[in-house]
């Protein structure tokens, strides 16, 4: 069955130099040098980089960087939490967003 | 459809490493048999409780007079669980006495079992330096490779060396603690991991230990039949091969050790005598026929299994090697 999401597509990330390599090469550079140890760790920054993933729902980095998260040395405890902590804010967001709601609402009401 | 993996030899060959030579023998690292009281699922020896094999008297005279007459600065043994080989504890004083220095490989749930309790105190009197299994800081990885329960076996052992000085700063007993990962990928980065071990292991179980030597699963035998069991044999084959690092392919430790089964036969690693890949290339290949200039500078014998030694930062019975 054909999806819009395959497995196989990760390795053609790549392909998305051709036609403007300048700027792939410019995004790769900057990409890796995100991901080296700075103030925080390797480790730290795959635990953030996997909660954004879920956060942006988004299967190929989420496959990518679970590898990366234990091969970093986190544990699925560790990187459990830091999903809990996307699902936190994506639910925070939506419910402060209801301020808007009762904004709204007292616009237009008695 | 399988992955196109480039061939070991020309991976060398891209870093000008091929033929791949050893560089001397610092270190003899004797297999002396596949009995163990664990079956692990990644153990590359596939050890066992009813693994008959044993080294016999004849082969352990002769490792013993190789480290005295060719000088071989470093014992290293290992099995299966060596402390079940009978003559375990008279190789282990012979070799000291020879002024060899002495590692012994240990799962740490062995100091469990029956006639085994005094192991800490043997260690110490002969200042052997213990390499232990602990693949991670939490029960449900370190079970999930070694079998249930080892977690909590694991740590009380470890409790038991650093009661006798195993791992404490100041006692000069060493205590090396060893991880490899829980699954088809690769080890972090073993400072790193090393730091993570150590603040954990410090702040949940008061154990110390001296350092953390972070192994790559090999791609063999018990492993690689979970690999295939899992349909992941390739992709983490060719994981391992899209992270050959050359620094790594230099220091392998292949290049300064020779590895010798319970048979007597000869290999360049512990993952060679596995897959019973002897000593080649014009060397001897058996104890009886040693011939240390030869032996010294030999052609290592490689295969695709050894990208888990050069795979990122590299991987050997030491650890971390780049």
């Amino acid at each position: 069955m054909e999806t819009y999401y395959n497995p196989a597509d990760l390795d053609k990330f790549g392909d998305m130099g051709k036609d403007a390599p300048e700027l792939w090469n410019a995004f790769m550079q900057w990409y890796g040098k995100v991901f080296q140890e700075g103030a925080l760790t390797e480790r730290e920054k795959a635990l953030i980089a996997l909660a954004v993933a879920h956060a942006v729902q988004c299967p190929y980095c989420i496959d990518a960087y679970t590898k990366s998260c234990l091969e970093k040395g986190s544990n699925t405890g560790q990187m459990t939490e830091a999903i809990h902590v996307a699902a936190a804010i994506k639910g925070g967001a939506a419910m402060v967003h209801g301020v808007q709601m009762r904004n709204a609402a007292e616009k237009i009401s008695f | 459809m399988p992955a196109v993996i480039t061939p070991f030899d020309d991976a060398l060959k891209s870093c000008n490493l091929y033929p791949l030579r050893a560089a001397g023998v610092a270190t003899l690292q004797v297999n002396v048999g596949k009995k163990c009281n664990q079956a692990c699922h990644h153990c590359h020896v596939e050890a066992g409780p009813n693994r008959a094999e044993m080294m016999d008297d004849a082969v352990m005279e002769r490792c013993l007079r190789l480290l005295k007459e060719e000088r071989i600065p470093v014992l290293d043994i290992t099995g299966g669980a060596p402390e079940m080989h009978p003559r375990y504890r008279d190789f282990v004083e012979r070799a000291r006495g020879m002024g060899a220095a002495v590692m012994t490989r240990c799962n740490l749930t062995i100091l469990r079992e029956p006639g085994m309790q005094d192991l800490p105190a043997f260690w110490k009197s002969h200042n052997v330096i213990v390499v232990a299994s602990l693949p991670y800081f939490r029960r449900e990885e370190t079970d999930a490779v070694r079998g249930k329960g080892v977690f909590e076996k694991s740590i009380e052992a470890v409790k038991r060396l650093n009661a006798t000085g195993f791992g404490v700063g100041g006692s000069g007993l060493t205590l090396n603690l060893v991880y490899n990962p829980a699954g088809a990928f690769l080890p972090a980065p073993q400072e790193a991991l090393e730091r993570q071990f150590r603040a954990e292991l410090t702040k949940s179980h008061g154990i110390a230990f001296n350092r953390l030597l972070a192994l790559t699963n090999m791609p063999i035998a018990r492993f690689k039949d979970y690999l295939n069991r899992k349909n992941a044999h390739d992709s983490y084959l060719g994981r391992l091969a899209g992270a050959f690092n050359p620094v790594a392919a230099e220091n392998v430790m292949c290049r300064s050790m020779i590895s010798i089964g319970w048979d007597g036969f000869l290999f360049d690693c512990d993952f060679n005598q596995m897959l019973n890949l002897r000593v080649n290339h014009g060397a001897p290949f058996h104890i009886n026929d040693w011939d240390q200039g030869v032996l010294a500078g030999r052609q290592i014998v490689t295969g695709p299994h050894c990208y888990g030694c050069t795979a990122g930062q590299g991987s050997s019975c030491g650890g971390e090697i780049s």
